[in-house]
């Protein structure tokens, strides 16, 4: 199978009327590369998608595929695949014909079709099925014959438009460690749209995390986690605490916060943020719950705050407590289960630590929704 | 289930009021309005043609002289066939069934369009536009369609004008004006059946075989057309019958040497008063379009539950 190739977005505007659906977007995929755009619906990332697959042509910018500007070219003629949000399979035609449909539009024969059909079914461990209709399979079967029709077509780029939103969680996790092994397996790059950090974070070489129309930021989800480069990032991207203040002071790569709230803390500057926040600036630092412990040393310091616990939750693998925080809102702290009981401390006030390395601090910025 | 059953569930479920009052309904439709009259007619067809005092008489039986008329002719006639009147019988299925096709041609990417087009208030208004003319009687439109292709009508003249002819074209005696009459007079019952099935397809189904490289004729071919084919089957079946059953347009917009087959059966109902004779014309009619379209059906591959949709 063909190797995949280079998608590049340059200067990327999409704008509908007055709606600018896409801002600036400057987009490197490498060849091969799984990559995710991640952002909540309405951000602009199934625009994108559309732009890379030729439903839709960007209203500036260029969209290069392999190194090839593809403006004026539709559909039809790039080499792309697309898997829809909801498969799109054919109803009337047999799960086998669905597969090779890329096929019969080359002009390919029956026989060689139905050849090549059977060995996609294999690949996907569905080999008996090739004579069923789609809608005599289960939806994780449907899923499975979306992509091997998408890839019957041998495409350099795979474009995939949360493919797994309408699973189960079981089969979508299962799918999941499919969907990077097919893509391992045929080499070639995968584009994939989500809304859910889960399955950004676990196929991804690369995310980007997408806001109204705007990239905030592309980096690897390790990256995207641990240093996101805005407030938003931080927010949308897993659970994380979220506390207002002023820079008190900066020293080298660390920050001293002085919040409304919860005294002054210290935390590690974004590297986004270095060299832009300055003493006095209004900032935010972001806490992620699993990165808070409670404290054996409740004497005052910059890396301990305490505060009322509200109530606790017990999930199983972790322990959820959740105290009182500014602003009417909770701080939650998660605390892995080893197995022993713990008293409950509602109503009593607690004292947290963590590692300010793991805290981070970023210029004031707006925040993804609940 | 049984039937006692059945009737109590029905009855709980609708009240006995409603039900009382749909069961009667559509048992007085079915009945009264469609079997019994159909079956008098069959009667008819095989009774001989009697003045009124020997109806019941000694010499009213059961005969198929009219079935033998329509086929062989009146006895001692020259030809060996009735070749008038099964000629018309064959030109009307012909011209039906010519009909159907061009309103199929027309109005599937009209109601493709329709269905496919997500703009609101346009979309009201052109079917709007497809509907109003309807609430102007058949004959009326009939005549206007006569006016409009007659030798000082609208297209000749506006045809003289530009100078793209000397005289005016003999419209009616063609039969131009006949089949754009039947073609329009029923051209709504093949836009919806196909619009409100096209209206319910995936657009992404169109867009995926797009983007797997499929020029817009195959996307019909293989996509919407399939998922279309209870509806086109359901407006084709309409307009076919329809058609061949008219008798309006043919009366008013026929050319002289053009004849319906429901005109002669109107003929032997009215000016002839040889009701047994119309009958078994009108029957003949009924059956052989009924297995016109039954078997056109099974070539589709339609069943006939589809068609309800």
């Amino acid at each position: 199978m063909t190797k995949g190739v280079d998608v590049d977005l340059e200067d990327v505007w999409i704008r509908f009327g007055d709606f600018v659906a896409v801002r600036e977007a400057n987009v490197n995929i490498k060849g091969g590369e799984f990559f995710s755009f991640l952002g909540p619906s309405g951000c602009g990332k199934t625009t994108i998608l559309r732009s890379v697959s030729g439903f839709l042509e960007p209203s500036q910018g260029k969209v290069r595929i392999g190194g090839k500007d593809m403006a004026g070219i539709g559909p039809n003629k790039r080499p792309t695949a697309l898997i829809f949000q909801n498969l799109a399979l054919f109803p009337l035609m047999k799960v086998w014909e669905n597969i090779t449909f890329s096929l019969e539009v080359k002009g390919i024969g029956k026989a060689d079709r139905r050849k090549r059909a059977d060995e996609l079914l294999d690949m996907i461990a569905l080999s008996d099925q090739g004579d069923k209709l789609p809608s005599e399979l289960s939806g994780g079967q449907k899923q499975r014959v979306a992509i091997a029709r998408a890839l019957c077509a041998e495409p350099d780029v795979l474009l995939l438009d949360e493919p797994l939103s309408a699973l189960d969680l079981k089969l979508r996790q299962h799918m999941r460690t499919e969907l990077r092994e097919i893509q391992q397996r045929v080499g070639i790059t995968f584009i994939y749209i989500t809304h859910d950090q889960g399955e950004a974070l676990t196929m991804s070489d690369n995310v980007a995390v997408m806001r109204a129309g705007v990239i905030d930021q592309i980096a690897t989800g390790h990256t995207i986690y641990n240093d996101p480069a805005t407030a938003f990032v931080a927010s949308f991207v897993g659970e994380n605490n979220v506390f207002r203040g002023t820079i008190k002071s900066i020293d080298g790569d660390m920050a001293l916060v002085s919040t409304n709230r919860t005294g002054e803390l210290l935390s590690r500057i974004a590297t986004s943020a270095k060299g832009k926040l300055k003493v006095g600036d209004t900032a935010m630092m972001f806490i992620r719950p699993e990165a808070c412990d409670i404290a054996a040393d409740t004497s005052p310091a910059a890396n301990r705050f305490s505060a009322k616990v509200k109530h606790e939750e017990f999930e199983g693998q972790i322990y959820n407590v959740f105290l009182e925080g500014s602003e009417g809102k909770e701080i939650k702290m998660s605390l892995v289960n080893i197995g022993k009981q713990r008293a409950s401390a509602e109503g009593n006030n607690l004292t947290l630590e963590y590692e300010p390395q793991q805290a981070v601090v970023l210029p004031a910025g707006e925040l993804a929704s609940e | 289930m049984n039937i006692a059953q059945f009737f109590r569930n029905y009855f709980t479920r609708n009240g006995i009021g409603l039900g009382t009052f749909l069961l009667v309904a559509v048992l007085f439709w079915v009945v009264v309005l469609i079997i019994l009259p159909q079956l008098s007619m069959l009667d008819f067809s095989f009774r001989h043609h009697l003045p009124p005092p020997e109806m019941g008489g000694p010499k009213d039986t059961y005969t198929l002289e009219h079935y033998k008329y329509l086929v062989l002719g009146a006895p001692g006639a020259d030809t060996s066939y009735n070749v008038v009147d099964l000629g018309v019988f064959g030109r009307t299925l012909l011209a039906a069934f010519f009909v159907t096709i061009l309103d199929l041609v027309l109005c599937y990417p009209l109601a493709y369009y329709l269905g496919q087009s997500k703009g609101g208030g346009f979309i009201r208004v052109l079917v709007l536009l497809l509907i109003i003319p309807y609430w102007i009687n058949e004959i009326l439109r009939a005549f206007a369609f006569r006016i409009i292709f007659g030798d000082s009508g609208l297209i000749n003249e506006m045809m003289m004008t530009m100078g793209l002819i000397d005289n005016p074209i003999d419209f009616i005696r063609a039969n131009v004006a006949l089949y754009a009459g039947l073609g329009y007079a029923y051209i709504l019952l093949m836009i919806f059946p196909i619009y409100n099935v096209i209206e319910s397809l995936d657009r992404n189904q169109i867009e995926a075989a797009r983007d797997m490289g499929a020029p817009w004729w195959r996307i019909h071919w293989r996509v919407v057309i399939p998922y279309a084919k209870p509806g086109i089957s359901s407006g084709c079946t309409m307009v076919f019958m329809l058609t061949a059953g008219a008798l309006a347009a043919p009366q008013i917009l026929g050319g002289p040497s053009s004849l319906w087959f429901t005109q002669i059966i109107y003929q032997w109902f009215n000016q002839g008063g040889n009701w047994p004779r119309g009958a078994a014309f009108a029957i003949v009619l009924l059956v052989t379009c009924i297995i016109i379209v039954l078997s056109m059906m099974r070539l589709f591959k339609v069943r006939i539950g589809d068609i309800g949709k």
